[in-house]
């Protein structure tokens, strides 16, 4: 790089103007701002007071790390759950379904462009009492199992159904960069089937796991429907005192404090996560 | 011996639980369309009357008309805004190589993985702040912030694959810039664009968290089922939600036909 003017006139550069003029002001912007409200004396509508720590302390003074331990607790289980029901998938994936492998890949990808709104509320009718579930068991039984829904596993159901492709991808991703031979010079150096499970595939595949466990991770810590559709008012979610904090409450710095901590446990997260792929080889395949 | 059957049951047991984990995945989206036909007010299980009567009212009803409108308008602009500004984002991803460009991939990745509830609260304040009425138009702008990303990399894919010693072969031939767009890169980047626009349409389409705090009184779909969800409820909620999956699995349906006569359209013509 020689000087600022060859730097500007890279076409490369040019190109990225728009996308990233468009989120300067769209998300870059924003975030900015609530940060800044973050320091602003409470109920104040304005940033022309004088910054303050108060609604840090008063935030870590009352009871919000109950919702945060939910969360945290939540987006947990979600991770280690997928991981046990997902390993076995990707493994038929990558090792197994040959041709097979697109379909499934497709199967899997279509109910992300349905509003998740309506596939929680599939899962109302599914828990409800004398719902699909209930109601079957009544019919063909004559046991009734009504208290399902609004309960904590039905939010992490929910969760786990939501965010299941997200922890999928990555590990048929991470998997298929397993070489076969590897496993075979293993098995010829005489290691058992376990040994060869916890020396070289998970090892080796654990890029895939570790995105994908971030990914499911931050998505489950910062989400709102899950808990709302099919909790109803048994726990509360981050993002439910953050929502109500800007809406019910009007209180804009206290809810900006609360996502500024919800972010920064994000962003650290998303870097750990950058610095462990290489986006060039991951999307194109070089 | 042991092991050819060992593994054979483990291959049976894996296929076994993937299919139930597909049946899993898609379950609830049956539920919902059994749902929708029942004739009750109320939900119940085993269904003994069915009906189609809410489809007749929902046909009917101004309101839904007007909610639909909302969620077909911003996604349709979302969906051309975002392919006309990710075409040179993805460009500028996997074209060119330039000092700059892996800062620029991760921060493109940013809002992707934010949390939308949060974002979308974030994008509230700051319309308010610099005095913008939130209405449709602003959803716009909120689902394009996490939308114009992802189809960005959807985009970038097909750009890897790209080779640009065409368009160096064309400059040479004598052909302009414009001509290089439109007859080089546009045509050999269209698989890309094309599957970028149904991603941008169909995200946006669905989407709930980034409508809810930025459409100011208008509302969308997932916005209104949502609300019913929580309160209210009434039988349309599993009409509409039918509705709008059946909505998006056309859109799916046409956007394929047309990749499959392009596809047969560009066979068939000598170059």
């Amino acid at each position: 790089m020689k000087s600022f003017s060859d730097w500007i006139r890279q076409p490369g550069l040019l190109n990225a103007v728009p996308v990233g003029l468009f989120l300067l002001v769209g998300f870059a912007g924003p975030l900015v701002l609530v940060l800044l409200y973050s320091f602003m004396p409470p109920k104040t509508f304005t940033l022309n007071q004088v910054p303050t720590l108060e609604n840090y302390l008063s935030v870590v003074t009352q009871s919000y790390y109950i919702s945060f331990g939910w969360s945290l607790m939540l987006a947990v289980i979600t991770v280690a759950l997928l991981l046990v029901i997902t390993y076995p998938i990707a493994y038929g994936m990558t090792k197994l379904f040959n041709r097979w492998a697109t379909l499934i890949t497709i199967l899997v990808a279509l109910p992300l462009l349905i509003s998740e709104n309506i596939r929680l509320f599939g899962w109302v009718l599914l828990l409800l009492k004398n719902g699909v579930i209930d109601g079957s068991l009544q019919y063909l039984l004559g046991v009734s199992l009504s208290g399902l829904l609004y309960t904590v596993p039905a939010v992490v159901l929910g969760l786990v159904y939501v965010y299941l492709p997200f922890m999928l991808f990555p590990l048929v991703i991470g998997m298929s960069m397993v070489p076969d031979s590897l496993k075979e010079a293993a098995s010829d150096l005489g290691a058992s089937r376990l040994q060869i499970f916890w020396e070289v595939e998970l090892p080796l595949s654990m890029p895939g796991i570790l995105i994908g466990s971030l990914l499911v991770f931050i998505l489950s810590l910062g989400s709102l429907a899950e808990s709302k559709i099919l909790g109803g008012q048994v726990i509360v979610m981050i993002a439910d005192d953050i929502e109500s904090a800007f809406t019910f409450a009007q209180n804009w710095p206290k809810g900006s404090v609360l996502s500024v901590l919800l972010i920064t446990l994000s962003l650290v997260i998303i870097f750990f996560l950058f610095r462990n792929i290489d986006l060039d080889r991951l999307v194109g395949r070089r | 011996m042991k092991s050819l059957l060992q593994r054979k049951v483990v291959r049976a047991l894996i296929v076994v639980w993937t299919l139930t984990v597909l049946l899993f995945l898609y379950m609830p989206m049956m539920a919902v369309v059994m749902a929708s036909f029942t004739k009750q007010r109320y939900f119940r299980f085993p269904v003994n009357a069915w009906d189609t009567r809410w489809y007749e009212k929902a046909f009917e009803s101004l309101s839904v008309r007007d909610l639909f409108w909302t969620s077909f308008s911003v996604a349709l602009l979302v969906t051309i805004l975002s392919v006309v500004l990710a075409f040179f984002g993805a460009l500028a991803f996997a074209r060119y190589d330039w000092k700059g460009r892996k800062m620029y991939q991760r921060i493109i990745l940013l809002p992707i993985f934010f949390p939308q509830a949060v974002l979308g609260l974030a994008l509230l304040l700051w319309f308010s702040s610099l005095g913008i009425t939130t209405s449709w138009h602003t959803a716009v702008f909120a689902h394009m912030i996490w939308i114009l990303p992802i189809v960005t990399l959807i985009m970038s894919i097909q750009v890897y694959s790209f080779d640009p010693v065409w368009e160096e072969a064309a400059y040479d031939l004598g052909a302009s810039r414009l001509q290089v767009l439109r007859e080089i890169t546009l045509p050999i980047l269209s698989p890309g664009i094309i599957s970028g626009a149904v991603f941008a349409f169909l995200l946006s389409w669905g989407n709930f968290p980034l409508s809810l705090f930025t459409t100011g009184a208008d509302q969308t779909i997932p916005e209104w089922l949502y609300s019913k969800m929580v309160s209210g409820y009434t039988p349309m909620v599993p009409t509409l939600g039918s509705l709008t999956m059946g909505g998006a699995a056309g859109f799916l349906l046409i956007a394929f036909l047309i990749v499959l006569a392009v596809r047969r359209l560009r066979a068939g013509k000598p170059d």
